[in-house]
């Protein structure tokens, strides 16, 4: 069949002059397209990305298994929508992007393990096909309570309740804040996936449906305030949640750990390391806060906080976003975002990575392995390493 | 599977050798106007081994092929005219070596402008190149391949003679050194005192051969950049204010430009004029010299210096992303220029020409020239924007360009980086004997025809 595509933006999409700004940091130290990174092609670069999506919408190229992987490999670390030198137009690159792989949805030509994504969402709640009952173990143990009259809910996302590495994490962070007299409680079993990453993937339909549905969870329950354990529902929470009627107050855990540690309410040791912090795109670039997970660190006397060369609003993606912690489109190469990232990191000197998202945690954890670097580094989501440092 | 596409996967791997409908449509164009040719290929080598291998195939089967870098010269120097092999040389990305006493840097053929000022920032914070205002993933080798320019170049020349020593593969597949590392270990001079042999190369677009590594001088990188911005309405005064100024001998970069957007430009000759030193008493006594030898045109009321703060970051950028930004004033993502390089005492005619283009063919302009070697010529940028999504302004762009190097040629100005029917123009005009020389060479180098044909073609 005949499929005539259209997007909203479509009648932007020429403006994209490919002129590769878009593929730097501001200080073009190197390349900052992780797609790009990992293929090489122009193709796989967001002017690449325009100007096919432009051909395609012309009718000059059709959709393929290879546009669609060409578009899926994008992580919306948003690198390229600050860096554009058109002012205005730039903020629309990231929803041609995402609009193109709607129509793909569409259409029903997505590459394999996105469809497997939004299978697993639909059938099991989670990318992991586990079981929704499993969701709250991660929380056994800890004392953390089921949400009911608390201040703040503890929502930990789909990583954090199923992963290994998001479990630690979720674990850390939830103790740690009951511990220091935080009032939180979470959804354990009934918490279902906040559909930022269904989103991203063009499944609107299924995020729709997600995001209201836990909208009115949250309703139902009276909840007010939110901490997430994840950058990536912080940034759905905060600015998609608001357009179906979800409006609530939201923080990322280190904002609020930065907060106590201001009001003297969690004191120190002295913690002698070297740290270099990873910013998770969905925390900086996407919200801006760039500030509180340093503030958390440079209050640690003892800790040494370097920079890696590419941070802040330049910082390298480790790979994660845009759906690919779960489709893996990037794959394992040498030219890997996180990979890469692990090296900048060894750059440094620094010991230990501080990460503040359960998905780079994740990808810089595979990293070291796979650079075989476990000797030199390590991965710590930035509750841990307060609770290192904490005074006992 | 073709013979052809095995071989290049076996000297290549998967990952290196496309010939997917999506590489082949975005590689079969550039950003300017000239209509696209799909090629056949398109391959990304990692290592100078690797282009060889490409290049001993190619040349074997007479399979054209069309060395690439960031595809930015506008003028469809990387559009594959006979289809053949797109070669995009940015895995090739490496700074191989830098020589900081004698201030020089070899990379390799695919490594761009802008990694190369942040490794140098990084690394020799002293030190620093000629950048153009291409964006920043413009190539070196691409842009000393078309005598380029830069932010020295009022002061050193075009970037192609700042380079100090090639390796080239040749269309046979020959790696070959040119200049002092020819004969050891030191990327010091492209020719002197030997036979200059980079003049087979430097400016022949790629079609005598493929940059696998290229040597390039590094300056002092002052502590201090300052800009003045001077302006005039009266455009006959322009290459006597240029005389002024590069009689100083003090000044880094020298550009002149004009255009009728945002109104507040309109009708005026804007002179910036940029300086560095490494005290501020540098700065300030240049800028008194500078001040100085423009005061008889404030006397006269002919001009004046004009404020730079709401600018001058801006202005002190590198690369300057609002050159870039003249793009997006259309709202249509494209813009070209013929720039021929010229005499500075035609400043005015061409500026004329650039003002009746644009009105005969309805479209925006924008001008800058670059002063090139303290005065000796200037690079005079006709540059016109158009919208990609409106087919007339892109055809009547396509004209007025070519009614500009027609005037140009006229003036005796050289194209710069011209698109294949400028160069034919060119080859037409030029002296006979020079032009069977051109031929000679060509033949010579690249028997079969295989190098971005189409291109500085002798018949």
């Amino acid at each position: 069949m005949e499929y005539v595509h259209s997007i909203e933006h479509g009648d932007v999409v020429h403006r994209c002059f490919r002129c590769g700004y878009c593929k730097f940091p501001r200080d073009y130290v190197d390349f900052n397209c992780p797609s790009y990174k990992a293929f090489g092609w122009d193709t796989y670069s967001p002017g690449g990305r325009m100007w096919l999506i432009r051909a395609w919408l012309n009718d000059e190229i059709k959709t393929s298994p290879h546009f669609a992987e060409i578009l899926y490999s994008c992580v919306a670390c948003d690198n390229c929508k600050d860096q554009c030198v058109f002012p205005r137009f730039k903020d629309f690159l990231p929803d041609i992007f995402q609009e193109t792989k709607a129509e793909l949805v569409t259409e029903g030509k997505i590459p394999p393990k996105v469809r497997d994504y939004f299978k697993a969402i639909t059938v099991n709640g989670n990318p992991y096909k586990l079981p929704q009952e499993e969701r709250g173990k991660w929380a056994e143990g800890t004392g953390l309570q089921e949400f009911s009259d608390q201040e703040y809910l503890f929502y930990v996302g789909c990583v954090g309740s199923y992963d290994e590495v998001g479990q630690k994490m979720a674990r850390t962070v939830g103790t740690l804040l009951s511990d220091v007299g935080v009032s939180v409680g979470i959804l354990g079993s009934e918490e279902t996936c906040d559909g930022n990453e269904v989103k991203i993937l063009g499944e609107t339909g299924l995020f729709t449906k997600l995001a209201e549905d836990n909208i009115q969870k949250f309703k139902t329950k009276d909840v007010q305030k939110i901490i997430t354990l994840d950058p990536h529902a912080l940034n759905v929470f905060k600015k998609d949640y608001p357009k179906l009627g979800g409006n609530f107050d939201v923080f990322h855990y280190t904002e609020i750990l930065a907060g106590l540690i201001k009001e003297k309410r969690i004191a120190f040791s002295a913690y002698k390391a070297k740290v270099t912090y990873h910013d998770p795109c969905y925390l900086g670039r996407h919200n801006l806060i760039y500030a509180p997970p340093r503030e958390i660190l440079k209050s640690i006397s003892g800790l040494e906080l370097v920079e890696m060369r590419r941070n802040s609003m330049n910082a390298f993606c480790c790979g994660g976003g845009g759906g690919n912690f779960f489709t893996d489109i990037l794959g394992a190469g040498e030219n890997s975002a996180n990979r890469i990232r692990v090296r900048e990191a060894l750059e440094t000197g620094a010991r230990i990575i501080a990460v503040a998202c359960p998905n780079c945690a994740k990808m810089l954890t595979d990293a070291v392995k796979v650079e075989e670097q476990e000797d030199k580094l390590e991965v710590l989501n930035i509750a841990e390493i307060v609770c290192r440092a904490r005074a006992k | 599977m073709s013979d052809i596409l095995k071989s290049l996967i076996e000297i290549l791997g998967e990952r290196g050798v496309s010939n997917a409908p999506e590489e082949l449509w975005f590689y079969s164009r550039d950003p300017g106007i000239l209509a696209p040719h799909l090629p056949d290929y398109v391959v990304a080598p990692k290592t100078t081994e690797q282009v060889q291998k490409v290049v001993q195939l190619a040349n074997r089967e007479k399979i054209p092929i069309v060395p690439m870098g960031n595809g930015m010269a506008l003028t469809g120097l990387v559009i594959p005219l006979k289809g053949g092999i797109v070669m995009d040389m940015k895995r090739m990305d490496k700074i191989l070596e830098v020589n900081e006493k004698a201030r020089y840097a070899v990379v390799e053929g695919g490594t761009s402008q802008g990694v190369l000022k942040a490794y140098l920032q990084d690394h020799y914070p002293h030190l620093r190149h000629s950048l153009p205002d291409a964006p920043p993933a413009a190539t070196i080798a691409a842009n000393v391949a078309l005598h380029g320019q830069g932010r020295l170049t009022q002061q050193y020349g075009f970037n192609s003679d700042m380079v100090t020593g090639l390796e080239v593969v040749l269309p046979t597949g020959d790696i070959c050194r040119i200049g002092s590392p020819s004969l050891g270990p030191y990327w010091f001079s492209k020719g002197p005192t030997l036979p200059d042999l980079s003049g087979l190369f430097l400016g022949w677009l790629g079609t005598t051969g493929i940059f696998t590594k290229v040597g390039l001088k590094l300056y002092p990188n002052k502590k201090i950049r300052e800009v003045e911005l001077f302006v005039t309405d009266r455009v006959e005064l322009v290459p006597e204010i240029i005389y002024k100024l590069t009689h100083l001998e003090m000044l880094e970069d020298l550009n002149v430009w004009f255009q009728p957007k945002p109104l507040m430009f309109k009708d005026n000759y804007h002179i910036t004029i940029y300086f560095t030193g490494d005290t501020e008493e540098e700065i300030e006594f240049k800028r008194k010299m500078i001040w100085d030898a423009l005061q008889v045109f404030i006397d006269t009321k002919d001009g004046g210096f004009m404020g730079v703060q709401v600018m001058k970051e801006q202005l002190l950028e590198m690369p300057q992303r609002s050159v870039a930004e003249f793009a997006d004033v259309p709202r249509g993502g494209g813009f070209e220029y013929s720039g021929p390089i010229t005499l500075i005492e035609h400043f005015p005619q061409y500026a004329a020409k650039v003002l009746e283009l644009a009105a005969k063919h309805d479209i925006l302009y924008a001008s800058t020239a670059r002063i090139i070697s303290g005065g000796h010529a200037m690079m005079f940028s006709i540059s016109f924007a158009f919208n990609r999504a409106d087919p007339a302004m892109m055809n009547r762009v396509k004209i007025a360009l070519e009614e500009a190097t027609e005037f140009a040629l006229e003036m005796g100005g050289i194209p710069w980086k011209p698109n294949f029917m400028e160069q034919k123009r060119t080859l037409e005009k030029m002296d006979p004997n020079t032009r069977k020389l051109l031929r000679m060479v060509k033949k010579n180098l690249d028997p079969q025809g295989i190098m971005n044909p189409g291109n500085w073609e002798v018949n």
